[in-house]
C-alpha cells in the first residue's frame, strides 16, 4: 500500500472554530453545574438516597464504553491487519483517548467529594471493582498513548502490532470492568448478571465506532473535504450492522435469564412492559429510534445513486446508546430492593416504593460537557498534530 | 454547643470513664471473677487501651413479636444520638435506622421493625468501595471513614438493605462522636463510640426504657453472652440470609 501522509486539521471557512467556540461553552456551563452542585450538595439534583447515580453516571459510563469501542478501528489495522483501516488509526487512538477523558471528568466531578481526587488515586481497596477500573483506565490512556507514538514516530512503526495487540487486549478487559460495575452487584436484580461485560464490549463497538463516524464527519465539514472513501463507508455500514445486531442479542439475553427465573419476573415486568418511564426509554429510545430505525437506514438499499451517509444511522445509535445505559442504569435503581421477597414492605424511606428521579439543568450540563471535554481535546490535538490521512485516497 | 466545646465534654467525658472503668477493673480483680461478669454491661469486653479484636461479633437481636407498630422509640434515640433529623424528606434526608412494615399479600399479616446497617460479616459496601472508606472493624461493625469517603455512592449501590444515606447538603451542628458531611455517605455506626465505653447503642437502651425492650445487643462470639445463648435457644432469622452476607443483626419472630 502506498505511503499514507497525514496531516493536521485546517480551519476552513471557520467551522472549526466555531465548533471549538460551541463546546467551550458547553464545558463552562458544565463547570458552573460542578461548582453549584458542589457548593449547595446534591440536593439540587435530582438524584437522592434511592436514584444515587443519575445522568452524569449515564453520559459517563457512556463516554467510557465508547472510549474502549472507538480504538476498534485502530485494531482492525494493527491487530487483524487490514491496511484499508491505517489511515484512520491515529483518529481512532485520539478519540479513545478524549472519550475517556470525558467520561472519567463527568464521574470524578459528581462525586460527592471532588476534592478528594487524590485520595481515590492513592487509597485502594483491591477488592473493589472500582478501583480495578481506575487502573485499567489510566493503563488503557498510558497504552494507548505508546500506541499512539508507536503509530506516528520515525521507525516506530514496527512497535505498533504489538502496541496494537495489547492495547486491544487491555479495552477488552476494560470494557468487562465496566460492565462488571453492574454486573457483580447482587442486590441489584436489572443488572446483576454475567451478560453485561460481553453487552457492554458489544455496545462498545457500536458507540465507539459511531462517534468516529460522526466525528470523520464534522472534520470533513472543517476541512471541505471529504475522508472516507466508499469502500471504507462500507466496511463501517457492515460493522455497524453486525455490532448492532450483537447488542441486540445480548439485551435479549440479559432479560430472558431474568424472564426465566420466576423470582426476576417482578423486575422484568417493571423494566420492560410497566408503561413506566424506563420501560418507555427502552422500548423507543434504545430500540425504536436507537436500533430499528438506524438498522433500516443501513440495511434498506437506497433508490438514488447519492453517496451513503452514516451520520444519520451514527446519531441514532449513539442516542440509542444513552437511553440504553439510562433504562438500565436508572431504571435499574428505581426498582424497589427486595428486602423479603413475596411480601409487601413499606417505610418511611421510601422501602417497596418505586423511586422517581427527574434530571435537573445541572446534571444535564455535566453530562453533556463530557462529551464536549472529548471533542475539544480530539479537535485542539488534531489542529495541532497530524491525526489526519491527507485525502479521501490516503 | 459548639463543635470545639462539644468534643472538650467528649474527651473529658471519655477521660473519666476510662479512670472509671481503669478502678473498677483493679475492683473487680480483687474480688471474685464471679463478680466481673455481673459488674460490666453487655458490651465492656476490653480495657480502652487495648485494640478492637476479632474475639467480639457485636450484633442486634430484635424480638419482632415485642415490636409494635405505633412505636419508634428506637428512631428517635438514634436520630437524637447520632444528630439526624426525623421527619425530613426521605429522597434526600439521612435515616440510619427506620421502622419496616412487612405485610403478607396473602393472609394479610403485618409486622413493624426496626432496620438499619445489618452489619454483615461479608459486607457488600465494603467490598466494593474503591478508598476502603467503607470498612469493617474486627468485632464486626461497619462503618465509613469519613476523611477518605469520595462520596463515590457505589456503596449504596451495592446495600442489598438499604441501610445508607448520601449527605445532600451542608450540615451544622454535628454530634463530635457522630461525624458526618456533605458529600459522603453514612449508616448506622451501631452507637460505636458507646459500645467502645461499654454501653449499649442508643436504640437498644430506649427500647428498654420507652419501648417494648425489643432490642437486645451484645457479642455473638460469645457463648455465655444474652444474645448467643438466646440465638442457640430460638429460632432467628437474618434478612437475606441468601445473599450468604451473615449479617449481625438477627430477628426472632420474624
Amino acid at each position: 500500500m502506498a505511503r499514507i501522509t497525514y496531516t493536521t486539521l485546517k480551519n476552513r471557512a471557520g467551522f472549526f472554530d466555531l465548533m471549538i467556540i460551541f463546546n467551550l461553552v458547553i464545558v463552562a456551563a458544565g463547570m458552573g453545574a460542578v461548582w453549584y452542585v458542589e457548593h449547595y450538595g446534591h440536593i439540587v439534583t435530582g438524584m437522592g438516597n434511592k436514584i444515587v447515580w443519575g445522568l452524569p453516571h449515564v453520559f459517563a459510563i457512556f463516554l467510557i464504553i465508547a472510549a474502549s469501542g472507538a480504538l476498534n478501528v485502530a485494531s482492525i489495522s494493527s491487530v487483524f491487519s487490514k491496511p484499508e483501516y491505517k489511515p484512520y488509526a491515529r483518529l481512532s487512538g485520539l478519540l479513545a483517548l478524549s472519550l475517556l477523558a470525558g467520561g472519567l471528568a463527568v464521574l470524578v466531578l459528581d462525586l460527592g467529594r471532588p476534592d478528594r481526587l487524590l485520595i481515590a488515586m492513592t487509597t485502594y481497596n483491591f477488592k473493589s471493582i472500582f478501583a480495578w477500573n481506575i487502573y485499567l483506565y489510566t493503563g488503557f490512556m498510558a497504552i494507548v498513548i505508546v500506541y499512539l507514538w508507536a503509530m506516528m514516530a520515525r521507525n516506530m512503526d514496527k512497535y505498533s502490532k504489538p502496541m496494537g495487540f495489547i492495547a486491544f487486549a487491555w479495552r477488552l478487559i476494560l470494557t468487562t470492568g465496566t460492565g462488571s460495575i453492574f454486573g457483580f452487584i447482587v442486590a441489584r436484580e436489572a443488572f446483576n448478571s454475567a451478560v453485561m461485560a460481553p453487552l457492554f464490549i458489544a455496545s462498545s463497538f457500536v458507540y465507539g465506532l459511531a462517534f468516529t463516524i460522526v466525528v470523520l464527519n464534522l472534520v470533513a465539514r472543517a476541512r471541505q473535504r471529504e475522508l472516507m472513501p466508499d469502500i471504507l463507508i462500507e466496511k463501517f455500514r457492515g460493522l455497524l450492522i453486525t455490532f448492532t445486531v450483537a447488542v441486540i442479542f445480548l439485551t435479549i439475553i440479559l432479560h430472558i435469564t431474568n424472564l426465566y427465573a420466576s423470582g426476576r419476573q417482578d423486575v422484568e415486568w417493571f423494566m420492560l412492559a410497566s408503561g413506566n418511564i424506563y420501560s418507555q426509554v427502552f422500548w423507543i429510545g434504545q430500540i425504536a429510534i436507537g436500533t430499528l430505525a438506524p438498522l433500516a437506514l443501513l440495511i434498506i438499499p437506497r433508490k438514488t445513486d447519492k453517496r451513503r451517509t452514516l451520520l444519520l444511522p451514527s446519531l441514532l445509535l449513539l442516542f440509542g446508546g444513552l437511553a440504553q445505559i439510562y433504562a438500565l442504569l436508572i431504571g435499574g435503581q428505581a426498582y424497589p430492593l427486595d428486602l423479603f421477597p413475596g411480601m409487601e414492605i413499606s417505610s418511611s424511606f421510601q422501602d417497596g416504593e418505586v423511586a422517581s428521579y427527574i434530571p435537573t439543568l445541572p446534571e444535564i450540563l455535566l453530562g453533556i460537557s463530557g462529551i464536549s471535554i472529548a471533542m475539544l481535546i480530539s479537535g485542539i490535538v488534531m489542529r495541532l498534530m497530524p491525526f489526519l490521512p491527507k485525502g479521501e485516497s490516503a | 454547643m459548639t463543635c470545639t466545646s462539644g468534643s472538650k465534654e467528649f474527651i473529658d467525658k471519655s477521660r473519666r470513664d476510662f479512670l472509671k472503668k481503669a478502678g473498677a477493673g483493679v475492683t473487680t480483680f480483687t474480688l471474685a471473677s464471679g463478680v466481673t461478669l455481673m459488674a460490666y454491661p453487655q458490651a465492656q469486653k476490653r480495657p480502652l487501651d487495648e485494640p478492637v479484636s476479632a474475639k467480639n461479633r457485636w450484633g442486634l437481636l430484635i424480638d419482632v413479636n415485642k415490636c409494635t407498630p405505633e412505636c419508634d422509640a428506637c428512631v428517635t434515640a438514634c436520630a437524637s444520638e447520632n444528630g439526624w433529623k426525623q421527619g425530613g424528606d426521605p429522597r434526600v434526608d439521612a435515616q440510619w435506622i427506620r421502622k419496616l412494615t412487612v405485610k403478607n399479600p396473602k393472609s394479610g399479616y403485618e409486622s413493624s421493625f426496626p432496620v438499619m446497617c445489618q452489619h454483615c460479616e461479608n459486607p457488600p459496601c465494603v467490598d466494593v468501595c474503591p478508598t476502603g472508606a467503607s470498612f469493617k472493624r474486627l468485632d464486626g461493625i461497619v462503618l465509613v471513614d469519613k476523611h477518605t469517603c469520595i462520596g463515590c455512592r457505589y456503596c449504596m449501590i451495592a446495600c442489598p438493605y438499604n441501610a445508607r444515606s448520601f449527605i445532600h447538603e451542608p450540615l451544622t451542628d454535628q454530634r463530635p462522636w457522630a461525624p458526618r458531611g456533605k458529600g459522603t455517605v453514612e449508616s448506622c455506626t451501631l452507637c460505636v463510640h458507646r459500645v467502645d465505653r461499654g454501653d449499649e447503642p442508643a436504640c437498644v437502651e430506649k427500647c428498654a426504657t420507652d419501648g417494648n425492650g425489643a432490642l437486645m445487643f451484645g457479642d455473638l462470639n460469645d457463648p455465655d453472652s444474652e444474645i448467643s445463648i438466646r440465638v442457640a435457644t430460638y429460632a432467628t432469622k437474618q434478612i437475606r440470609a441468601d445473599l450468604g452476607l451473615n449479617p449481625g443483626v438477627r430477628y426472632e419472630n420474624l
